[in-house]
């Protein structure tokens, strides 16, 4: 048995020994070599594996990029996008400086946030080198380039537009009684007892909702943008937390649970538990009646005042292993045609980050011509952006929120 | 191949097998070829260790020393497998998933080569045993009399230097059991093999015809 | 030992010999070696060094953290309180079943449906009583038309925050789990005879079993009590699909601190790692107590000569349970199974409006690839431990010894100590060695919990073999080797299936260890599914959670098959 530890010790120590020989890195400039590099590479692609339209748009991403390129991409498939970030804490922390086991992760917000702070992502920026970054519709969308207000540069490439939308079945609920903001919402929820809730943080969807209602409920809204301010905290926060203790006391289940996720909710309005629910892309409903998860008389509506909206991202971590491999993914991803298939609600129906503008003809005309849906509003009924809060506000808000909900007093 | 009367048999000598200090047996004897030497005592007497030991399978809890030898070889120094100590058990003890030809033919010696050879073997043994035609039959099938010729068979086959039988007859019903006394008593007196019998039961003793030892409190064997 | 051991010396000298005593080596170091590291690979970051994360200092910072999160003592308490009330319960309700009917044809039907009971995974079986359960489940769409409900009513279940649905949950699996092992134990006491003293002094079946025979049988079964302990208050996907969410129990949390994208999380979870082995250890220490106390009560009972002969209720309570239970555990499944083909399904239907095949035909050409890393994974790590178990056992032969009470705490250190304490640290560990061999580091990790259970299954009709059937056949003049092999191996066949069939069965099922040390790229069906859970869409539930029981079952099937099939003629060998 002693031969064996020492064995193990010896293994540990010979393999702490190999780090820090770093790989020349590829130049985004120089994309031809960067598509030779790539050949026979295979990308692991750390994505939220929760959706089965995702994982089946993200197979069809998979088979382009190996037809095209000869690249293997592999879905690597993630319950919490956070399990990612932690593989590369965990082999920075191993002294795995190359060769790491994430090629590629869908990311942004606190996420993107912690990684370009501790240094976990690959730099210098690279996605404004990406060819297809052309189509990139910065000038309208300024969530590409400030990511919860984190500046990306260019250390993460857009894949997707998110907005925040609400959906109910109009076979149950009164079309005329829909709120138009988050004060008629805790109205209709005080008429409706038990009918609305929102996923508990720190889910993506349900810290979202906080968000919506933060920016309501702040008299100054431009404070939001920047970074908390540890004196004025409390106060800042206390009419969120207080809209929130009402709203609980008619919530579902009196908010002593909250459903998981959005899918959570969406089983929740199917079974005639909740009465309306959100998510963050405008043509779930659609994609769910098509399913046959959701009733077809699912309908869409959102808040004249605006709600919020953000873009989500892929990123490089520093010690990939397929560098060359996964930015040419993510240059895939911008594709006019990627982009076309995502906002077709028969396979994703995720708002383009790409400009309408900037496309040649063929594709506009494309993108114009998609059915998005008898649940799913038309881009220009979707209301005004509200844009993300500084990334720290959700960090303190969500431990704010689980002190005050979530500690079993 | 020497005859039988020429060779030397089975020699015990000093044998002394202890449990935790308490001597269970101790005990020295001759068994010439074709003679038992009966071993009797209550049970729970250790008169089954002495087998054990002879055979090498003594548990490590027991110990043992003395010599015993056959025909002049010394067995203790073999490995188990080698020192062709044929046994038989009270219950008969056969293989439940071979059937009653792969049973004897599982003991034919290995210089006996060809699965003909060997096929032959083992029917006509099962023959002289009355157990024509039974090599594809189930063991579970036989009768208790069966069973019993069929153990008989297996362990002449596997040509023995010597045979245990430890209390082989016990589980018989009184016709049988005086039956198959015979037929293994006959058996190895033909065979010319050496015979220690460990039994509680006298007429055993008696049909076997040679040295009786029994065990005393202090394990002293009195013949 | 003997005086005269040539012979026993040359035994030992030879090959079989040599292999069975370095199974036994390697076994050893397969259950304490990556505990104890795994364990300092924790222990570490939890006193606050991991220099990567700018931990350099050793101290106690990381618990002053840790105390002073919310909700903390709250969810340790309730870890405790459903770890040991979920084991109290399936004991008791084991015993009361075992002292009822053991020794009854009842028993006797009842064993078969023991092992496929066995074979669903947690998950699987939680999903299901969840869909069960719920205030849109089944029971409810049952009653939902005569009490004129058309809206599920706002109930809080499952999450209910005192634990119940998720206790009911570890109920359902960790019962047919010990009725198993007491099943195993039970060949070792005198239960016929026993059964008749008691009877004839007037005792009812109750009584008479608990008095004569209980002390004996609990005292073989202990170390599996305190794995359910283990595993009950420790465990994480039963959790999150029943448990409380707000505050979830401890292991949620700290598997939610590992995921925080706040990486300093990383030490509140290894220091709250720390916090669960002591939770742990501190419910098997109070078991011990309960241990002794009910033994007193026992022996007073005894000694004042209750009899209990009027107990007929009793054992009919002890048999709606363990009906409820296996009813529960399978009409859950059935529910799964239709969720899986299901069209639109609204409340309070109680079918879908359609059918399709829709989800699986989305499924399955996507589950390939993890079905052949569960099937590797599982083949691989069940082969060693059954080669690692016989070689273990064929040394307990030749030296006449068994391991005792000490190896049978080894056996069972990689299910007393709770997996998410050692897991985290067995990664940094493989992760820092820098190995490639990711395939076989996930099949050897495996293989530590696979191990025991192949054992412990395979121990008990190992030992029960008749010696003297190897003896006869070494007198026959055959080896070592030869004697196991067609002697001992063939006449075992049943029982090293059903070993093989357990283990393969535990490969499937294992999470948190796939998950870390596959780092995403091997996947299993298990993993898979738990990712899919996330996303709550009850079809795809419906889909994996079939598919990862459906693997199991297979296996135990062949286990049964296969011995019946080799010796169809052999009537002896098909019990």
């Amino acid at each position: 048995m002693r031969i064996i530890t020492r064995l193990l010790i010896a293994s540990v120590i010979a393999g702490i020994g190999s780090l820090n020989v770093l790989a020349a890195e590829a130049d985004v400039k120089d994309w031809p070599a960067i598509e030779k590099a790539a050949v026979g590479q295979t990308v692991y692609f750390n994505a939220w594996g929760g959706s089965e339209n995702i994982n089946a748009y993200l197979e069809w991403v998979a088979a382009e990029m190996r037809e095209r390129h000869d690249v293997t991409v592999t879905q690597v498939k993630l319950d919490d996008t956070g399990s990612a970030v932690a593989k590369v804490v965990a082999e920075k922390a191993a002294g795995r400086n190359e060769g790491g086991s994430v090629d590629l992760i869908w990311i942004n917000g606190e996420n993107f946030v912690s990684m370009k702070q501790q240094g976990l992502l690959l730099s210098p920026g690279w996605a404004t080198s990406l060819p297809n970054w052309q189509y990139v519709d910065v000038e309208n969308q300024p969530t590409i380039l400030a990511d919860f207000t984190e500046p990306t540069e260019g250390l993460e490439s857009p894949w997707g537009g998110a907005k925040m939308v609400f959906f109910y079945d109009s076979a149950r609920t009164d079309q005329n009684d829909l709120p138009d903001d988050t004060a008629q919402l805790l109205d209709w929820a005080k008429r409706n007892p038990g009918r609305f809730s929102y996923p508990a943080p720190p889910d993506f969807i349900g810290s979202s909702f906080l968000k919506q209602v933060l920016h309501e409920v702040t008299a100054d809204p431009a404070k939001l943008a920047g970074p908390v301010d540890e004196a004025t905290f409390d106060a800042d926060v206390e009419p969120l937390f207080a809209y929130l203790d009402e709203l609980h006391e008619v919530s579902w289940r009196s908010g002593k649970a909250f459903p998981q996720n959005y899918p959570d909710m969406k089983q929740k309005l199917a079974d005639g538990e909740l009465d309306i629910i959100f998510a963050f892309n405008p043509a779930e409903a659609s994609a769910s009646v098509r399913a046959g998860e959701l009733p077809e008389t699912i309908r869409s509506f959102t808040f004249p005042g605006g709600t919020l909206g953000n873009t989500h991202f892929v990123a490089i971590p520093y010690n990939a292993n397929a560098k060359a491999g996964a930015l040419l993914t993510a240059n895939f991803l911008i594709s006019p045609e990627a982009q076309l298939r995502k906002q077709d609600p028969m396979y994703w129906g995720d708002p383009t980050v790409l400009s309408m503008e900037k496309l040649p003809e063929a594709d506009r005309a494309a993108f114009q011509s998609l059915d998005l849906g008898v649940a799913t509003l038309p881009p220009g009924e979707l209301g005004p952006v509200i844009a993300e809060p500084h990334a720290s506000w959700m960090d303190r808000i969500e431990t704010e929120w689980r002190r005050r909900y979530a500690s079993g007093n | 191949m020497m005859k039988a009367n020429d060779r030397p048999g089975l020699s015990l000598s000093g044998i002394v097998i202890r449990l935790d200090g308490k001597r269970l047996i101790d005990l020295s004897a001759t068994v010439l070829p074709g003679e038992v030497l009966t071993v009797m005592g209550p049970s729970g007497s250790g008169k089954s260790t002495l087998l054990s030991f002879i055979g090498g399978f003594l548990d490590p809890a027991f110990q043992a020393e003395g010599e015993v030898s056959i025909d002049g070889t010394n067995l203790l120094n073999l490995p188990p497998e080698a020192r062709r100590a044929g046994i038989l058990f009270q219950d008969p003890l056969l293989f439940p998933h071979m059937s009653v030809g792969a049973n004897v033919a599982f003991a034919i010696p290995p210089d006996v080569s060809g699965r003909k050879q060997r096929r032959r073997i083992g029917s006509a043994i099962l023959a002289e045993m009355d157990l024509q035609g039974f090599e594809a039959r189930d063991p579970a099938t036989l009768s208790g009399g069966q069973k019993v010729r069929v153990a008989l068979a297996r362990v002449l086959i596997s040509r023995p230097r010597l045979l245990l039988l430890d209390e082989p007859f016990s589980k018989l019903d009184t016709d049988l059991r005086v039956q198959m006394r015979d037929l293994v008593f006959v058996r190895a007196r033909d065979a010319g093999l050496p015979v220690i019998l460990v039994t509680h039961d006298e007429a055993d003793a008696e049909a076997a015809g040679g040295l009786v030892y029994r065990i005393d409190a202090e394990g002293k064997s009195h013949g | 030992m003997s005086d005269h051991s040539p012979a026993q010396k040359r035994t030992t000298g030879s090959g079989t010999a040599f292999f069975a005593r370095s199974a036994v080596l390697i076994t050893v170091a397969l259950l304490v070696l990556p505990i104890t590291f795994g364990l300092l690979g924790t222990l570490l970051p939890a006193f606050g060094y991991l220099p990567v994360l700018g931990g350099n200092a050793l101290g106690l910072e990381t618990f002053r953290s840790l105390f002073a999160t919310p909700g903390l003592a709250h969810a340790a308490v309730l870890s405790f309180a459903t770890g040991l009330a979920a084991t109290a319960i399936s004991l008791v309700v084991t015993m009361l079943f075992m002292a009822s009917f053991a020794g009854t044809p009842v028993m006797t039907r009842l064993q078969h449906l023991i092992s496929p009971l066995l074979a669903v995974p947690h998950a699987a079986a939680a999903f299901g009583l969840a869909f069960l359960i719920a205030p849109s489940g089944y029971l409810i769409r049952f009653v939902a038309p005569l009490a004129g409900i058309d809206r599920p009513p706002d109930i809080l279940i499952p999450h209910d925050p005192l634990g119940l649905a998720m206790i009911a949950g570890l109920v359902a699996k960790e019962t047919p789990f010990l009725f198993l092992v007491t099943l195993a134990a039970l060949p070792q006491v005198d239960l016929i005879a026993s059964r008749r003293l008691a009877a004839s002094f007037g005792y009812g079946r109750i009584a008479g079993f608990l008095y004569l025979l209980w002390p004996a049988l609990y005292r073989q079964i202990r170390f599996a009590v305190y794995a359910v302990i283990a595993y009950s208050s420790s465990v994480v996907d039963v959790a999150v699909i029943l448990g409380p969410n707000l505050p979830g129990t401890l292991a949620t949390r700290l598997v939610q601190w590992m995921n925080d994208p706040d990486l300093s999380a990383r030490f509140l979870a290894s220091a709250g790692a720390l916090v669960q082995l002591t939770v742990t250890v501190g419910a098997i220490l109070v078991w011990y107590g309960l241990e002794h106390l009910g033994s007193k009560l026992l022996r007073f009972a005894r000694d004042h000569g209750y009899r209990l002969a009027t107990d007929a209720l009793l054992r009919r309570f002890s048999a709606l349970m363990i009906g409820i239970i296996g009813v529960t555990v399978f009409a859950g499944l059935g529910i799964l199974a239709i969720w899986s083909v299901a069209g639109l399904w609204q409340f309070p239907d109680l079918l879908p409006e359609s059918l399709t095949l829709r989800s699986w035909q989305n499924a399955l050409p996507r589950v390939l690839d993890p079905l052949r890393t569960t099937l590797v994974t599982g083949l691989g790590s069940t082969l060693a431990a059954i080669v690692l178990t016989i070689g273990c056992l064929e040394r307990e032969t030749q030296t006449g010894r068994a391991g005792g009470e000490r190896g049978l705490l080894i056996l069972y250190m990689p299910l007393i100590v709770p997996q998410i304490t050692f897991v985290f640290g067995l990664q940094l560990l493989f992760i820092g060695s820098g190995s490639p061999y990711r395939y076989a580091a996930l099949i050897l990790v495996h293989l530590v919990f696979v191990l025991p259970y192949v054992f412990l299954s395979l121990a008990d009709p190992w030992r029960a073999l008749d010696r003297r059937y190897e003896i006869v056949a070494t007198a026959l003049g055959r080896s070592r080797l030869s004697v196991l092999l067609s002697i001992r191996l063939p006449m075992l066949i049943r029982p090293i299936l059903t070993a093989c069939a357990v283990g393969f069965a535990v490969s499937v099922g294992q999470y948190l260890p796939t998950l870390l040390i596959g780092e995403g790229r091997l996947q299993t069906v298990t993993t898979e599914a738990v990712a899919l859970a996330s996303g709550n869409n009850r079809r795809v539930i419906g889909v994996y959670a079939l598919l990862q029981t459906l693997l199991p079952f297979i296996a135990f099937s062949l286990a049964a098959f296969l011995p019946a099939m080799l010796h169809r003629k052999r009537r002896e060998m098909r019990v």
